[in-house]
Formats: structure tokens, sequence, C-alpha cells
């Protein structure tokens, strides 16, 4: 590793060393020295758009011989890099004025409704305002209107509310690749908006949700379903289940205050009875599932010539991403449904027959780290496998979160609970389902036993598969056979692999990788587009250990083992989809269809 | 035509100087140059530029030589047209129109007459020569 | 038959009323006199220009100039000058001139300029090569490829003290050297040809007149820098400009001036024409590169500065047209004469598209150093129709307002901008009393919030807010309250916005503020617009000495705002007037004015 080169410069002057490329902002914080921003954003590359972090820098006077004066221009300090001797002021009365200017003038285009505001709490608009102290705006108040955007079950666009900062276009363009959102217009007629006017729906749009967790203010915000819920509690006739995904634990304590990475799962389960739910269950039940379908359709495919590589199917950007933009790899795809998918359909097959429950009664609520989920729900008629819609409602962390609070839930003070019986079990495999590599991992775990005959593989872990880095390769030794897998998350990641396996197919070879897992979303689930707001890689890695935690304390760590899963399959299914069982097939896969990348008309 | 060598754009560049040195002092072209910028388009220059040309057909004038330039510069009287005719002093005239152009050929070039009142002057061209 | 001279009288407005009539009179009959009607033509000319040293007399073809010449002058004229052929020395603008006797005359409109930018235009046909290689084009290639190193190609731009003509002035010898300095691999050289200020056509002109100066001062950067491919980004509302450059691109490809192996020199350089469509900002550095590189047109913070990292990440080399168009001049002449012309700190001349209330708009370029007075009173022939200056404008957009006071201050960039303006890329709006200030500042900030890209808050709201305070002061419901707003908006607009466009955005406001305050307070307290150009604040009155009571005016108002009795005087409700001045258009008595 080389290392890189240190400057040192000067700032309030308080000297500094940093790596040579640091920027001005990035060098102060090494300082312990705070510069206000506002578009600024870790997880991207500086937008320069607000004007708020300028700074001063200090130049060599012109007529006093070794004397420092002050340069009447500002610099912005999140894009201008650092120069080795340079002499920076973050602070003066100067400043100070043309920060509370700039500011003044973006309140002065920004509704006044915070109290309604879905961000109120979280806004970033808000809490420098509180910073700046702003008590009134000497600027006559002007919003333009324009209509809101609910085209898609996921996103709302409030562009009311949008401040300009660029972050969604940059999330969406360079993060993800999806390039569903730009800038569009001119001057202060510009929105965040899809090309050509078309609505969200009819764009690129993956709804991985990531615009809405990068956006500083209520501009873009996950479509909020609670009321449904609500009502569905309400309803007598109605039996409510609910599941959580293996991300929301490690997540939803940040809105009570807890570090990020706290697990609460237990909590969570308490907190969901007392809301009304009637039976609580967990998704990482049917990650075990998921395991047993996706893994023996691999080793299928795998010894039996079938279509490589095996593609994940279990986050639903990504799929619609294959589905817009590499419908050529529809066959490559695992037709194993995600999670939520199934366990959803499970209880409205398996647990309501055991249960003696009529299935139309049923009432599924899904609490994911997730907004495309909102959307994969009715996807097509296999999202309705057991002749309703099999998941009813999606609620993302950050909607859980405000309906225990608006239950008026001390959330820090629940006892730790346990799942319901026969959907609420899992193993470490399960639970890994939410990071990147989790589903890879697990999968390994059981193919290995499934292949090899034997109880577990040397080591439980796969490390190869494990951390932040945009794709992972590794070629997995299973006794003797050789597996070459890939692990790609964040959508800007994915598109080299997939020219990888086209590059392959061109020159006629076999493919360089046999399975290969993707997450739209950096990290995997838990940096998913419905978790809280503002996380960075600090959180996500947070996040991630806890996850890795849970899966370190679990008694079981492989799918196979677990015994509800085995309970599933000997009283219910019988076999797995790939191995011929026709009740999995019904219930348990899907396919997939060529979408438009932009609908017009 | 072909691509040049550097001795080709010499011998072209000497070539085209003695050839206008010549014109001037041999008198025996008559030189007819219309301004033909956006600005003295838009005033009228193309019609200026036909009239001129049919005025100098009618009369069956074969020494005219007639092109077209750039702006001149004095945007505020256009359509202007310099006039080199042998042994008369170069001028430029302004707000030069259909009939004004008629009046040109007829009386300047062929009577060898300045016209009044629309006499501009003109370019002090070679600045860079002379200085 | 030729005459033999011809004496030409001004017969401009201010000639003829210093006498020029007389003078014309007095020639044609002194001519006659002498029995020379027939070998001598006096002719009227249209304005020369000169009008404070009126009436003016020229004779052709000797090209002397006669300054204030009167009845009295003209025996003498025709015996010494006429007749002798001896210059009449006591009359002659320029004694020295007298000894000169140069066959070309140098003309007032002409007199105080030094066309090396237009050197060929107005003189050339812009489609033929030959025109242009004949007056010592694609001689300075010559030299440079054969006889210089890049290297010292560089120096001379560096000593010349040549600096960028698009407004900003940074010297264009260190842009270059930056670029040359960076290590070897593709590199890209651009001419910035999306002129937009509003009233600025001079980089237009050029590029109609004389295309291919462009061409091989482009080639010449390219071979300084280490570039092989050239962009030209023109803006798309430059039709017959972009048609002038495609056939002279044509031309200079087929005879090997551009392309592979130019001239056997083993240097290959060839240029590509890209159009604008339709965004000013697009004329700034880091906007035009974005939309080259099909993006959108939004600035991108400096550093890195493109002559590092700009097309596609590699170093490249933006110069605006008229900075180019000086280059062949500097390495045909040499950096050391052209370092001659100007100030200490602006070196070469600079063309001003000078238009607005003067009697001779149009295209001027002077040496830096000129006063505003020579440009204005001698080359533009002072304001039109009698009236007083009030101000003039430079910089467009982005500059300032120059009362009379700095009228003797020598252009140069450090000069304008002591002075609150900027030098820009050389719109100059001459303006009389009947131009109102605040109506100025408002038509700026009208195309800056029309124009702003959208992407930085201070210019995208600023410019908007700023807009908004000089309507409503327009609009006679302005408060003392707004001018501080609009002092703070003003300053953080100019400190935090992100390019150029921002940055200089509220320039109209803080210049205009700066120097007439007078002017925007008679608008708020007063309510009262001395310009009559802000239509609200005009009031249009009866005068009841002059209305006989016709009732016509009451039956044209639109509005129902007039009222009164047959035969007796009439009278406006002020609340219901719209101003639009069909009564006064209407009385036969002059009863009804406006103020």
């Amino acid at each position: 590793m080389e290392t890189p080169e240190l400057i040192t410069l000067e700032i309030n002057g308080k000297s500094v060393t940093v790596p040579k490329g640091t920027t001005i902002l990035n060098a102060a914080k090494a300082a312990h020295i705070k510069i206000p921003t506002l578009c600024y954003h870790p997880d991207l590359k500086a937008g320069a758009s607000c004007g708020i972090c300028v700074v001063r820098q200090l130049v060599p006077s012109r007529t006093e011989q070794g004397k420092w004066v002050p340069s009447p221009k500002l610099l912005r300090a999140c894009c201008t890099e650092a120069t080795a001797g340079m002499k920076i002021l973050t602070h003066d009365p100067d400043i100070v004025q043309v920060r509370k200017t700039v500011l003044e003038l973006i309140l002065a285009n920004h509704p006044s409704d915070c109290l309604q505001c879905p961000r109120s709490g979280s806004c970033e608009l808000q809490a420098i305002a509180a910073d700046f102290g702003i008590r009134e705006i000497p600027f006559p108040k002007e919003v333009i209107h324009r209509d809101v955007d609910k085209s898609t079950p996921s996103i709302v666009l409030n562009p009311d509310k949008c401040i300009k900062c660029g972050r969604c276009a940059e999330v969406c363009q360079q993060m993800q690749n999806v390039w569903a959102l730009e800038f569009i217009g001119r001057g202060e007629k510009t929105v965040m908006a899809p090309a050509a006017g078309v609505p969200l729906a009819e764009s690129p749009c993956i709804k991985c949700g990531q615009c809405s967790a990068h956006c500083p203010v209520g501009a873009i915000y996950e479509n909020d379903e609670t009321a449904k819920v609500w009502a569905a509690l309400r309803d007598p006739e109605l039996t409510c289940l609910v599941q959580i995904a293996p991300a929301v634990r490690v997540a939803l304590g940040e809105a009570f205050g807890m570090e990020p990475g706290a697990l609460t799962t237990g909590k969570i389960y308490a907190a969901l009875r007392m809301i009304g739910f009637d039976k609580v269950f967990d998704t990482n039940f049917s990650a075990d599932v998921t395991i047993m379908e996706e893994g023996t359709e691999f080793i299928k495919r795998f010894t039996g010539g079938g279509t490589l590589p095996l593609l994940t199917s279990c986050c639903p950007a990504w799929t619609d991403w294959m589905e817009k933009y590499a419908p050529d790899f529809s066959e490559n795809f695992s037709t194993a449904k995600s999670p939520q998918q199934m366990l959803s359909a499970l209880a409205k097959s398996y647990w309501a027959e055991k249960n003696g429950i009529d299935h139309t009664k049923i009432h599924v609520t899904s609490i994911m780290p997730c907004t495309a989920k909102k959307y994969e729900i009715s996807r097509d008629e296999n999202m309705s496998a057991t002749g309703t819609q099999d998941t009813d409602v999606v609620l993302t962390t950050r909607e859980l979160a405000r309906m225990i609070k608006a239950a008026g839930i001390d959330f820090n003070d629940l006892p730790e609970e346990k799942a319901d019986d026969l959907l609420g079990a899992y193993t470490g495999a399960g639970t890994i389902f939410g990071v990147t590599g989790g589903v890879m991992e697990a999968a390994l775990r059981t193919a290995y036993c499934l292949i090899t005959g034997e109880a577990q593989p040397p080591s439980i872990d796969f490390k190869e598969v494990r951390g932040m880095e945009g794709v992972k390769t590794a070629t997995i030794d299973i006794k003797g056979t050789k597996v070459n897998i890939a692990v790609a998350h964040q959508m800007g990641n994915v598109e080299k692999v997939i020219d990888q396996i086209r590059e392959d197919r061109k020159n006629g070879v076999k493919p360089r990788y046999d399975f290969i897992e993707v997450m739209a979303c950096r990290g995997g689930c838990i940096g998913g587009g419905g978790q809280p707001c503002l996380a960075t890689d600090e959180v996500r890695a947070k996040r991630t250990a806890g996850i890795y935690t849970d899966d370190e304390k679990s008694v079981l760590r492989m799918s196979h083992l677990n015994p509800e899963v085995q309970a599933l399959y000997k009283d219910y299914l019988g076999e797995t989809g790939a191995n011929g069982g026709e009740k999995a097939e019904h219930l348990l896969h899907t396919h997939y269809h060529k979408r438009d990348v932009y609908k017009f008309n | 035509m072909a691509k040049l060598t550097l001795e080709d754009l010499r011998r072209m560049r000497g070539e085209k100087q003695k050839a206008m040195e010549m014109r001037e002092s041999s008198n025996k072209d008559v030189q007819v140059v219309v301004g033909m910028g956006t600005c003295g388009i838009a005033a009228g220059a193309k019609d200026t530029f036909t009239a001129l040309v049919s005025a100098i057909d009618e009369k069956g004038l074969t020494n005219v030589l007639i092109r077209q330039t750039g702006c001149m510069g004095m945007c505020h009287s256009e359509p202007t047209v310099e006039v080199v005719v042998p042994g008369m002093p170069a001028v430029i005239y302004g707000h030069v129109d259909a009939a004004t152009a008629r009046e040109i050929v007829e009386k300047h070039i062929v009577g060898c007459e300045l016209i009044e009142g629309k006499i501009l002057d003109r370019p002090s061209i070679d600045i860079i020569k002379n200085g | 038959m030729a005459y033999e001279s011809y004496v030409l009288v001004c017969g401009g407005t201010a000639c003829c009323s210093g006498g020029g009539t007389d003078v014309v009179e007095a020639f044609k009959k002194e001519l006659d006199a002498q029995g020379l009607s027939g070998k001598v033509q006096v002719v009227v000319t249209g304005c020369l220009g000169f009008c404070e040293q009126g009436p003016i007399v020229k004779i052709l073809p000797q090209g002397t100039f006669y300054v204030q010449v009167h009845e009295e002058d003209v025996k003498e004229i025709v015996a010494e000058h006429l007749v002798k052929g001896r210059v009449v020395q006591r009359l002659c603008y320029d004694p020295e001139q007298a000894k000169k006797l140069v066959a070309e005359a140098n003309i007032p409109f002409y007199q105080k300029q030094y066309r090396i930018v237009l050197r060929n235009c107005g003189v050339i046909d812009p489609e033929k090569i030959e025109d242009y290689i004949a007056r010592d084009g694609y001689k300075a290639i010559e030299k440079v490829l054969f006889e210089m190193t890049p290297e010292q190609v560089v120096e001379e731009m560096l000593k010349s003290g040549l600096r960028g003509r698009g407004g900003a002035g940074f010297p264009t010898g260190m842009k270059w050297k930056f670029a040359q300095q960076q290590p070897k691999g593709q590199k890209y050289m651009v001419c910035n040809a999306d002129e937009g200020d509003p009233g600025a056509y001079m980089d237009r002109s050029t590029l109609e007149g004389d295309p291919h100066s462009i061409l091989e001062a482009m080639t010449i950067a390219g071979y300084a820098i280490g570039a092989s491919k050239g962009f030209i980004y023109i803006r798309a509302e430059y039709p017959l400009a972009i048609h002038r450059l495609e056939v002279a691109i044509g031309q200079a490809r087929d005879l090997g001036l551009l392309g592979d192996d130019i001239l056997g020199s083993g240097f290959s350089f060839d240029i590509e024409l890209r159009f604008g469509a339709g965004a000013f900002v697009c004329g700034e550095e880091t906007a035009l590169l974005q939309s080259i590189e099909g993006n959108r047109g939004m600035p991108k913070p400096r550093p890195p500065f493109p002559a590092v990292k700009g097309l596609w990440g590699r170093p490249t080399v933006i110069n605006n047209v008229e900075t180019l168009a000086n280059i062949p001049v500097i390495i045909n002449k040499g950096a050391d004469w052209f370092s001659k012309i100007g100030t200490a700190t602006s070196k070469g001349t600079k063309v001003f598209a000078l238009t607005g209330k003067v009697n001779n708009s149009g295209l001027i370029e002077v040496p830096m150093g000129t006063t505003l007075r020579e440009i204005i009173f001698d080359i533009g022939g002072g304001i039109r129709g009698g009236h007083q200056f009030k101000a003039a404008q430079t910089g467009g957009p982005s500059g300032g307002i120059i009362p009379p006071q700095f009228l003797d201050t020598p252009i140069d960039y450090e000069n304008l901008a002591k002075i609150g303006s900027i030098m820009g890329s050389g719109g100059l709006i001459v303006m009389d009393e009947t131009d109102c200030v605040v109506d100025i500042a408002k038509f700026y900030l009208d195309f800056t919030v029309d124009e702003s890209c959208g992407k930085c808050a201070p210019c995208r709201i600023g410019g908007r807010k700023l807009l908004n305070y000089l309507k409503k002061i327009t609009d006679g419901r302005g408060t003392e309250d707004d001018i501080v707003q609009m002092q703070n908006i003003s300053d953080a607009m100019c400190k935090a916005s992100l390019c150029g466009l921002g940055q200089t955005a509220s320039n109209p406001v803080r210049s205009t503020l700066r120097y007439f305050m007078d002017e925007y307070m008679e608008h708020i307290k007063d309510k009262k617009c001395r310009a009559g150009k802000c239509s609200k604040l005009i009031q249009y009155k009866i005068d009841p000495a002059k209305c006989k009571g016709c009732t016509l005016c009451a039956r044209k108002c639109p509005a129902g705002a007039i009222s009164g009795t047959v035969k007796n005087p009439h009278v406006i409700d002020q609340s219901k007037c719209i101003k639009c001045g069909q009564c006064e258009l209407n009385c036969k008595f002059g009863a009804i004015s406006h103020g």
C-alpha cells in the first residue's frame, strides 16, 4: 500500500497535516474545526452548490513583505483541495454574514410547514437554520408551486421543498447508475425530475430510494402507508401478521437515540405486538427458506449444465434494473422470490391452513429497510400466488419508527420478546441477508453441506464475500469443486460485472462467474433507501457489525438446520421448486419481464 | 487544391500580393466591396449587392470587380459599400439602398463623380503595414 | 473622366451649424472663379465624426484633414493647396501630418482606432482564403512551426502581455504555460465563441469577417500547448459566422493548413465546430466544457482549472475569439511591438461594440488607455439628438455603470475595476438623460435571472430577489429597507456564487447604487422617475389653462380615467390611469403632458 504524500496547512492559525488531495473541509475536520455545510454529503462528490461552506484564504500582502492578508474572495471548502502552506480562515464576521444571507435566501424560497413535514426533526435545513439562529427572513417568501409526483408506490417527489442541492441526481446517476433524476429546466425553474417530463413511474427509476435517503429536506421521501396499517389493525375481521427484515433490527434503534448497529430484535417484536399485530414473524425465517430454494436451484444448474451464472433475485430494485437495462439476463436470474414474498405467500397458505384461518382475512404487513419492496408486492401476478395479494403493505423502517412514536410507546424500555411460531425462527445465515455478501455466504454454507454431504464447511465464515469493496470476487473450493463467485453492491458497481459476462458470451467462453449476488444499495440492505436518513459509511459499518454479531450469537448458523424450515418442507411443501416440488414452485417462485426504460405515451 | 508545402504557401502569397499591387498600379480594375456582415445583411446589403450587379450588367461594364467583405465597423450606416476607381480617391458610402447603388454605378463609376451626402470614408487598412 | 481632386466638406449637424454650408458655397464659387470646376469636385459627406473641431474639410486624394474651416479660409485653401499643392499648415488637424502627407487618410472614425483584431474585417472577402494569405495570413504559422519551439511560443505570449479578452483578463501566456507544463498526452484547444452579452457582437463580426485568423491562432496555440484537436464552441444564433467558419475550415483542410502534417512540419491539428443551444451560462468556461461533453451546461468548481483538467479530464486551454485574433499578429510583429501598445498592465487594443445613444454606433478598436471621452465623443460622434451624456455601461450583465466624472479614465482592466465596472467582452452602451439607471439594472437582472443555470442558491434565488426589489422600486412601491436588502444580497451573490455569472450578476445593482443613489431615492421617496422611463411612475396631467373641455380625451381613454363636463377642464384619475398615452396623443390643444 502506497503511503500518500502528506501536506501541512494552517486553519484558523492551527497547523494540521493531511494526505495530499484532502479538501479544506476534511482538513478542518481533522483539526477539529467544523465548517457548516448543507449540500455536502460524504458519500458523494462535492456538488458545490449551496455556498454555505465558504471560507477565506490568507494571501501574501502585495505591499508588506512577509505579511499575510485576508483575500476578499471566498472559496468553497467542500470541493477545494488543501495545498501545502495554505492559510485558511473559516470564520470572520463577513463570512458569517454571507452564510446567513445565503441561508435566508434558501429559506425565503422554502415552504414554512415544518410542523407537518415528514422530515421535521431530521431535516438538515431545519438544523442549520436553528444553528444559525434565524428568527426572521428579510426577503418576501416566494415558493414556486409544482405538483407532487406520487406515480410510484415507493417514492414521493415534492418539488416545492427542493433546495437544488443536487444530491439526488448525483446519487441516481453516479452512485446508482440509474439516471432517472436530473436537473431539468433552468434557473429558478429548475426541478429534480426525470427527463422529458415523464412521471417517475415511467422513468428508469428502480425505486431503490437512495434519493430519499440522501435528500437533506422533505423534497423526496418514502410513500407513507402507515394509515393503511392502522386501518387494518382496527379492522376486527382481519388477522394482522407482520414480518421484519434483517436490516431493520440494527437500524430502528437510531430513531430512538441508540447507536447504529444496536440489536433491537426482541424490542421490535414487543413494539409490534403493542401496536396491535396479532402475530409477529421474521423475514429471516424466509431468508432461510430462500437459501433452500435458491441453493438447490444453484446446485441443479451448476451440476446439470443449466444457465450460469445464477443471479440472486431478492433485491427488487436490482430486479427492476435487470428488467430494464439487462433483460438479456432474465434466464440467469434465480426464479426464487424474495424472502418477503416467500413469507407472505406462506403466511396466507401454510400458516393459514395450519391455524384454520381464511386466508382472505389475513393481512400481512412487511417492515423493510427498502422502498422498492413497496413496488415489489404488485410486480406481477406471481405476487398474488395465494389468490389475493400476498403482501398487503410494506412499511419502511422510518415509517415503523413513526408508528411506534405515534403509539406513544417508549421503545427503549420495552422487554425482549420472541417471534411467533412457524414463521419466526431463524439461523445466522438468514440474518446476514441484510448485508452485502450475506446471501452468498448463507448460500455457500448450505451449498457446501448439500454438495459434500458434510455437516458444515471447514469455516462457517466466508470472509471473502464481506466488506465495502464495490465488487468482491473469489473462487470457493468445495472439496475440489471450484465455484467462482462475485458479490456486487451499490448499483453503480454492477454494470461492469454484467458487461464482463456479456464479453464472455461474445467470446464464446465459459462465464467467469458461476454465482453472482447483487444488492442495489451500498452496504446491502442495511444501507437501504428506507432506513433512517443521513447514513454514511461510518453508520453503515456499525449496522453491518450488528448483523454479524446477530449471526455469531445464533445457535444455528446454517439455513438447512432451521427446525421450522425443516418442518415446512416435511409437513407442507415436500420438495424445493428446483427438485420438482410443485407447491414450492407455485408459491415461492416467479418469472421476469423485459420492461421499457422510459415509457412514452 | 492539393495540400501546400511551405514553399507552396510562400509562393501563393507572393503571387497574390503581386497581383494586388499590379491591379492597383495598372489602374485596370474598378473595385466595389460590399459589407456583408450580419449587420449589413440585416440592413439590406444583399439587395444592394444585387442592384449593383444588375446596374453593372446593364451598363455593360467589364472592368468592375464586385466582392463581399465582413463588417467594416460603421454599423450605424449600413449597408456600407467601398468604391475604388483608379484615378479617384477610394471612398466608403453609407446607407446604400438599391437606388443609391444605381447612382454609384452611374455617377461614380461611369461619371467619375463622388455622390453627395453619402460619403462616410474608407478604412485605414494596414495600420500594421505602416505601424 | 475623373476629377483631379475632391473637396469633402462634412455635412454633419455640428459642422453645418458651425458654418459648413457656407464653406461649401464658398468653395464652389471660388473654384468657378479660378476655372477649376471641371478639375475639382466639391462633395458634402455624412458626418465625419470629429464634431468638436468642425467644420471639417478633407482634401482627397492626399487625405489632408482641415479643421475649423470658415468661409474666409476657402480662398487660401484653393490657392495654396488645390492650385499649388501646398498644405495650409495652420488649418491642419495634425501639423505633423502635413509633413507626412500619406496617400491613405486616417479618418476620424478610424483616427483614434488601431485595428489589429479587425485588421481584415471590411477589407478581405472572408470566404476567400487567398485574400487572407495575401495579407500575411498563415505567415505566423510558418514561423511557429519551422522556427520556434512550443516553449518559445509560450514565452512570446507571456512577453506580449496579452490578457484574455472574454472579460476576465487572465494573462494568456500564463494559461498556455499551465497547459503546456502538463504531462504529454491528449490536450485540447477550445475557442469560446458563445458571445452572450446583450449588445456585444465583436466576436461575431470577427468570425464573419476574418474566420481564418481564428483557425490560424488555434493551430498556433495547439502547437504551443501540445494539443492536436481544437473545438470552436459557437452559439447557434450566429448562422452566418458558422457558415463562414465551415467554409474556412473546409478551405484550410483542402490546402493542408489543418489536418495531418501541416505544411510538412510534422505537426497535426484539426478543428471541429460545436454549437451552443441558447444558454448564456455556457459561455462560462467550465459550463462550456460540460456542454461539449454532452452534459448539462452547469459550471464546476475551480480548482481544478481547465488548463490542468478540462475536456474529458484532459488539459484544455479556452480562449476567447478576440484574444485569438491577436495571436498571428503578435507572432508576426513580435511581442515587443505588441507590448508597446496600451498601458502598463493592459497591453494591446480592445474591440468595443459602441452602441446606445451615440451618433456613430459600431465596432471600434482602440489601444488600451484610450479614454471614454475619446471613444464616446470623438469616435462615437457624441450623444444623439442633442441629449446629455448620463453614463456608459461596460461589461454587459456582469459590468457596471460609469458616470460622467470618470469620462477621462484611460480604459484598462485595472482602472475599470477600480471604478466598479469591468472590461467585459467589449459591450459599451451609452446612455443619456432619458435612460433610467434603475431600469437598466432591472434589464440586466431580468437577463441573468433567466440565464442562471440554477445550481447554486446565491445566484438562483439571490438574482430573483434582486429583480423583485428592482421591480418594486420601478413600480413605485420601493422602501429604503429594499436598498439595504439589495446590498446584502449583492454581497452574498458576489462572494458565494459558484461561477462568474452569479458572482457578477449583482454588479449593475452595486454600481448604480454607488453612483446614482439619489435616483433610487427619487423612485422610492418621491415616486418619481427623472428619466421618464418607469411607466408606473409617469403621471399624465391635463393643464386646465389649455384644456377646452372638448371631451375627446375622455372618450379615447380605454380605462375611463378622465372625467369632466363639456367646455370645462377635464381631470385624470391617477388611480385608474393605465399610462397608455392615448389622451396626450389625441389632444388637439397640447393640454396633456406626462412626466
